[in-house]
């Protein structure tokens, strides 16, 4: 409670500052607050009680909304630590409307408040006040171009889309609330599931339906594409990264507290997450717009993360899910702070854009080309080992010919990823040689901070593993 | 209150909720005009709302009738944010026609 109170009133400070004209000192202020934020849950996960401010707020009754256990805290660090990396990079990406700069900053923030509600979540309506705020949010951020008829198109396809993924979890909720005639997580899950009448299973199939819609996996996937091509690059690198991650850490929670008791539900997720993988890797390869084949990847690690449903051992799976989480966002963010860097100055995204990167920013091209073999699943970067421990609990579980299928789709995906890599190091730069426009400074910064703490989990993976422990 | 809800039925609450869901659902899949499909999405919301209140009389719960402040106060922001991208809409395309929004494909 206290974390959310934090970052709530961070987004407050931002707008008040813009107010007073202090628009030079917003996003220094926000960053620090954010780092700072993030020492205080570092402290939180470390310590053995972590009611560090002794306000209270781990006690009753705040701990029937929210729960601060491992898997909680754990997961707020990374979303803090992903909006402190988006908003350092939303000066530069907003430098011609310089008077919107604190309303995106707030935005992300409150976006950042919904992503911790819903992931420490111990009471639905948290949980549905958490994924609305978040989703809210979101649409604002897509369709926040509005002279660009793509960027409306975007936040209008992604605006129908999320209500009516939020009215299917709703509906969810009621039927589940109808079954137990509770809203917290802690009583439901200690009642007796076959004692339960059956709205409760639909109910949970439909929360299921409805996170599905959120996290973009496969049959629920087709508004995905063309929202990430459509929005803002810097909003698009948000959901690709922080919403898509926050969904997924969520729907996993849920999931595993709500622990519906239906034949086949985990075997329709296994088949989900196939299917995610295989259409996003497919569909990826035919893909001219990077922004969208980003997309269609981020699919394809919807159906990865997918895997960690099959599980023998709880905690463990959190701890490859949280890694696996860690390791794509991070890369994702490296990946995008590129692609921002390109489409400001060359004013698209298509591969032909990146032609002949590597000989004149070749700093850009090795962070690029490190964050997408990362992606692809090469070792000593971290994805590798997060494919590597989610493949390894799946074959524990003896579930085979998921690890086949996905073994293969990670082949299909290197195809994709080198495209991208071999545009930017054996074509030619289409435009003449002297563009002596420097990379902003931030960019080359956030990209290589983001890659190097890629790399840094990837050697020593433990780190990350024992927070959940 | 409790007579009414035992003469005719939760069973009867679970089905009118979700026809009304039903139509909300299809509002949204088959009608191409902006504003019916928000039309549709509240026909959802509030179908919802109707099943969160009967259940909270049938449970004798009153948390099921604050879900539904706290679901009404998120449908008005969410379809003030989706109105703000109508308007940006029908500045570009002159309509609100959801078919005339076709270029992002591939």
């Amino acid at each position: 409670m206290d974390i959310l109170i934090a970052i709530a009133g961070l987004g407050i400070i931002c707008l008040v500052a813009e107010i007073f004209n202090l628009r030079k000192a917003i996003v220094p202020v926000t960053v620090a607050g954010l780092l700072g934020v993030l020492a205080f849950v570092g402290a939180k996960i470390f310590s053995k009680n972590p009611d560090i401010l002794g306000l209270g707020f781990d006690k009753e009754p705040y701990i029937n909304m929210i729960i601060n256990d491992k898997f909680a805290l754990s997961f707020s660090a990374l979303f803090i630590l992903l909006t402190a990396f988006l908003v350092a990079l939303s000066p530069e990406f907003h430098k011609n409307h310089k008077a919107k700069l604190s309303d995106f900053v707030a935005i992300k923030l409150f976006l950042l408040t919904g992503a911790i509600a819903m992931i420490s979540f111990s009471n639905l309506s948290m949980f549905f006040l958490g994924i609305e705020i978040l989703s809210i949010s979101l649409y604002i951020l897509a369709a926040s171009n509005p002279k660009d008829v793509k960027s409306n198109e975007a936040g209008m396809k992604y605006f129908l889309m999320g209500a009516f993924a939020s009215g299917i979890i709703l509906f969810g909720i009621a039927l589940i609330y109808g079954a137990t005639g509770s809203f917290n997580m802690l009583t439901i899950n200690a009642m007796d599931r076959e004692a339960l009448p059956s709205w409760y299973n639909i109910g949970a199939v439909m929360l299921t339906i409805g996170l599905m819609f959120k996290i973009a996996a496969v049959p629920f996937h087709f508004w995905a594409p063309d929202v990430y091509e459509g929005s803002p690059a810097l909003s698009t690198a948000t959901m690709s990264t922080l919403a898509k991650v926050a969904a997924m850490a969520s729907f996993f929670k849920l999931i595993t507290t709500l622990n519906p008791h239906l034949p086949g539900f985990l075997t329709t997720i296994n088949i989900i997450a196939v299917l995610s993988m295989t259409i996003g890797n497919l569909m990826a390869l035919k893909q001219t717009n990077v922004k969208r084949m980003l997309g269609f990847s981020g699919i394809s690690h919807a159906g990865y993360m997918l895997l960690a449903f099959q599980f023998r051992d709880l905690t463990f799976a959190q701890g490859n899910l949280f890694y696996y989480a860690f390791a794509y966002t991070l890369a994702g963010i490296a990946a995008f702070a590129v692609v921002l860097y390109v489409s400001s100055s060359k004013g698209n995204e298509e591969v032909y854009s990146f032609n002949g990167l590597g000989k004149t920013k070749p700093l850009m091209a090795a962070v690029l080309t490190c964050a997408l073999l990362s992606m692809a699943g090469i070792p000593i970067f971290s994805g590798f080992f997060g494919k590597m421990f989610l493949f390894n609990q799946v074959l524990d579980k003896g579930r085979m010919i998921l690890v086949v299928f996905a073994v293969i789709n990670s082949i299909i995906a290197v195809g994709y990823y080198f495209k991208l890599i071999l545009a930017m190091y054996s074509k030619e730069s289409i435009e003449n040689k002297e563009d002596n426009n420097t990379v902003p400074f931030v960019y080359s910064a956030v990209a290589v901070i983001a890659i190097l703490i890629n790399i840094g989990i990837g050697l020593c993976p433990e780190l990350i593993l024992q927070l959940m422990r | 209150m409790e007579n009414i809800l035992q003469e005719i039925g939760i069973d009867n609450y679970i089905y009118l909720a979700t026809l009304l869901f039903c139509i909300g659902i299809f509002g949204v899949l088959y009608r191409r005009n902006a504003i019916v499909m928000f039309m549709s999405i509240e026909i959802m919301l509030n179908a919802v709302n109707l099943l969160l209140v009967a259940f909270s009389t049938y449970h004798q719960d009153a948390a099921g009738q604050v879900f539904v402040f706290f679901s009404m106060a998120v449908a008005a922001a969410e379809v003030a944010v989706g109105l703000a991208i109508l308007v940006a809409v029908f500045r570009n395309h002159n309509g609100i026609d959801i078919d005339n929004l076709k270029n992002l494909k591939g």
